[in-house]
């Protein structure tokens, strides 16, 4: 059995109270924190666990708190982004409706890690039930004293504060969230400054995953140490994954990082195998920004190793032959899925939440999108496909913010993997309204490169 | 080594030293000529301006004398301050001049192609841009976005089928007037400029967001079609105005003046801000003094009508259609030659 350390009591009914969180062990880590260590201790176990962010980037979440500044009489802030918007990506919102307390308990131990007085935690619009069982939560926190002022006698001081955004997946990128949050439109600033420097209401501020938050928790309880054993490399610790698509068994999974992409389809553990005994086609790792993979290179690289679920071995290969952990939404195709109608699908996506202020991005992603609808439904010509491989081309790393490069990878990887099945699009347009281009040779095993 | 606390940074091989703090289009503004990037969406004079069209998009070679790595993308000029060492690469770079390309075929795909009917052709950067960078043939096969045209308040048009959003007229809105009445609503490519139910700017200096638009956009309905620029003359004059420096430019036809701006520079930016009772509501000759004809770029085609022959633009040559909606014009211009 896997290690469980953020979803072990997730069964535990009542567990989203505090009473049956507090009976199962819950807030040890900020009397511990708050008792008996410093801030900077609080910092240097955070460092030493190797804890990537959660949200996307995998920024080592002790160095970027080591890169806050700390200029004498600024405030600083801690966000939390909870505006998971991501499609594929459902683990925060679960985490945050199961187990609110434990969001809330690395809140209050990260702030004091930070010197944060004032906390926020964005909750994408949608999530309203989750924003009142968050609020119910940091009511009880506040009742039991572990919130408010001079916390457990510490002369700690905190105060937490929900924040629902409108609705926007860009409101997720942290500087379009700082903007929301202070009450603007929700446009990306252009960076530097960047918020460790910069940030909230012009001060220093740390943005964090509502995972990455969580998991200080049995970094503290346990230490650095004991959390950097699980995992391979520098890929330390669990993460949740959210399955989706062609699978028996879909939803929010802990894995230790270093499972193999293989083991997690195929176990009864995790995913219990493609649905209904179909093949695997394709796979996206890390939610729909992270490049698209057919099914040999998702199971092993192209060096022929186990591809693992790990931040290294998910990019082994860059973005030719490889893919990323990005945000763990984890969506599974089986043999009867058009890879053609997904890549429209997504890029839809992105074109509707283009924030528009930067050209490429704003134009780029609907030009995209409609040449996409021509491939799909028909009136497409070949020369269409290179047309679309250039526009993803002028956009990836042109653009204020990465929604243009994540707007762009789908589409490029799509390509690069899937050509003949667009080709086929194009060639068949009335017979591929009938039906898929199948499973093809995207399973076939690979030629090992030498 | 730079002199005493300045940065030493090259620009296609072209050194200069500035004060840090100094952006790299700043940089190449000191050099000037070809290496200077297009800047479609900064604006000196308009604080947080920038970053936002992508036109000024430069590779940096090196980073700094401390820190030689290469920076990994290509990055917006207008917002990259310089560090002791830098080395720039601009119109010697092939990344940089295709990047450049791609980024001005996303600004035209939207936009209306229709410079002969347009006010604004023949001081639009958007225009001056396309022919320098852009393909002669669209790759855009869909139709573009439209919107109606809107009058906001008696003075301003807004043509959204022309706006590139580059921000600046929000930020003029923000920065020089006391309240502001008009954003961007809605997301990507259905983003809009827009005032709250249509209501009317008004505002003392709100005029001035006509000369910041790079575009079309933003036209002054005072002088809408009444003339195409390059028959009308820029004179430099002033005027004794309690509300700005009254430091203009008039642009005259005949004796009559036609409209009234700010004085621009070779970047198209205003040295001042000007009001709107010196804009809209001073247009006779007795209201100014008078100072020298407006020292216009030899190439502008605002200068083509006095001081070279008129060379339309290829736009206007392909297409019979256009030559038609031009007659008068090409005709005095065949008179000229
Ligand atoms: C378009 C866009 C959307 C994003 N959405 C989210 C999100 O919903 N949740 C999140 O945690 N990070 C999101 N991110 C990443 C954040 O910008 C930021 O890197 C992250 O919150 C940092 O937290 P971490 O270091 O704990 O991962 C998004 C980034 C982009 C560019
Ligand atoms: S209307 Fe003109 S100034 Fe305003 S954003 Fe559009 S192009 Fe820029
Ligand atoms: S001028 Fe630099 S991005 Fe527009």
């Amino acid at each position: 059995m896997t290690r469980k350390l953020l979803l072990t009591h997730i069964d535990v009914p009542g567990i989203e109270s505090f009473d049956i969180y507090r009976q199962k062990g819950g807030y040890r880590s900020v009397e511990k924190a708050l008792k008996t260590m410093s801030p900077e201790d609080v910092v240097e176990e955070v460092k030493k666990s190797g804890l990537r962010g959660r949200g996307g980037a995998g920024f080592p979440t002790g160095m970027k708190w080591g890169f806050l500044a700390k200029p004498e009489g600024v405030p600083r802030y801690l966000v939390c982004n909870g505006d998971e918007s991501e499609p594929g990506t459902f683990k925060d919102r679960f985490l945050m409706t199961k187990i609110p307390h434990a969001l809330i308990e690395g809140m209050i131990v990260s702030s004091y890690a930070l010197g944060a007085e004032v906390s926020y935690i964005y909750v994408r619009g949608e999530m309203m039930p989750q924003i009142r069982i968050l609020e119910k939560a940091i009511a009880e926190a506040k009742a039991a004293g572990f919130l408010g002022k001079n916390i457990l006698n510490s002369g700690y001081d905190l105060e937490i504060y929900i924040q629902p955004g409108g609705g926007a997946y860009i409101c997720g990128e942290e500087t379009a969230l700082l903007e929301s949050l202070e009450g603007k439109r929700g446009n990306p600033r252009i960076k530097p400054p960047f918020p460790a420097v910069s940030g909230l209401y012009g001060c220093p501020t740390v943005v964090n995953n509502v995972e990455s938050i969580a998991a200080t928790v049995p970094i503290i309880n346990d230490g650095g140490e004991e959390y950097a054993k699980i995992g391979i490399d520098r890929s330390t610790g669990t993460k949740l994954i959210s399955a989706s698509g062609n699978i028996n068994r879909p939803g929010v999974y802990e894995i230790e990082l270093g499972v193999s992409v293989e083991e997690f389809i195929y176990s009864e553990e995790y995913c219990g195998g493609i649905a209904g005994g179909k093949r695997l086609k394709a796979l996206v790792a890390g939610g729909s920004s992270v490049p698209v993979l057919p099914a040999n290179l998702a199971l092993k690289t192209a060096k022929g190793e186990l591809r693992l679920m790990t931040y290294e071995s998910l990019a082994d290969g860059g973005f030719v032959t490889g893919s990323s952990m990005g945000s763990g939404g984890f969506i599974v195709y089986d043999e009867d899925q058009c890879i053609v109608r997904n890549t429209l699908n997504f890029t839809r996506f992105y074109h509707h939440e283009s924030c528009g202020q930067c050209s490429p991005c704003r134009e780029g992603t609907g030009w995209m999108e409609k040449l996409l609808q021509r491939i799909e439904y028909g009136g497409a010509n070949m020369a269409d496909i290179n047309l679309l491989w250039d526009i993803q081309k002028n956009i990836d790393g042109n653009t204020i913010c990465p929604l243009g490069d994540a707007s762009a990878w789908p589409v490029a990887s799509a390509i690069r993997h899937f050509r003949d099945e667009f080709e086929w699009h194009i060639l068949n347009p009335e017979e591929s309204q009938n039906r898929n281009f199948g499973l093809a040779h995207y399973a076939d095993p690979l030629v090992p490169v030498s | 080594m730079a002199e005493e606390g300045k940065f030493k940074v090259t620009i296609d091989g072209i050194p200069v030293e500035v004060a840090p703090g100094t952006t790299i289009l700043n940089a190449a503004r000191l050099i000037g000529g070809d290496i200077v990037p297009p800047a479609m969406c900064y604006y000196s004079k308009l604080e947080g301006s920038g970053g936002k069209c992508r036109t000024c998009l430069v590779k940096v070679s090196k980073g700094s004398e401390k820190d030689p790595r290469p920076m990994p993308k290509l990055v917006a000029s207008c917002r990259t301050t310089v560090m002791d060492g830098m080395e720039v690469s601009n119109i010697t770079s092939d990344e940089v001049l295709e990047a450049r390309k791609g980024v001005v075929e996303m600004l035209l795909i939207n936009h209306p192609l229709d410079c002969p009917v347009c006010d604004q052709a023949g001081e639009c950067k958007l225009q001056d841009l396309s022919y320098e960078h852009g393909t002669e043939q669209t790759r855009f096969a869909f139709e573009r976005r439209t919107f109606e045209r809107v009058d906001i308040g008696d003075k301003i048009q807004l043509h959204m089928n022309r706006c590139i959003l580059c921000y600046r007229c929000v930020y003029v809105a923000d920065q020089l007037t006391t309240k502001r009445e008009h954003g961007v609503l809605s997301r990507g490519d259905y983003s809009e400029i827009a005032t709250f139910i249509e209501a009317a700017l008004d505002n003392d200096f709100i005029g001035n967001v006509i000369d910041v638009c790079p575009v079309g956009a933003l036209t002054d309905k005072t002088f809408r079609f009444k003339n195409r620029v390059w028959f009308t003359k820029p004179v430099d004059a002033h005027r004794d105005c309690p509300t700005c420096s009254g430091n203009v430019t008039l642009w005259y036809k005949g004796d009559d003046v036609l409209r009234v701006t700010g004085r621009k520079d070779e970047y198209n930016e205003v040295d001042e801000f000007i009001c709107n009772t010196c804009r809209f509501d001073t247009k006779r000759t007795q209201d100014w003094i008078l100072e020298a004809p407006t020292k216009v770029d030899n190439e502008s085609v605002i200068t083509a009508n006095h001081y070279l022959n008129f060379n339309p633009p290829p736009v206007i040559k392909n297409s019979s259609e256009l030559q038609a909606a031009n007659e008068e014009q090409l005709a005095r211009t065949e008179r000229l030659k």
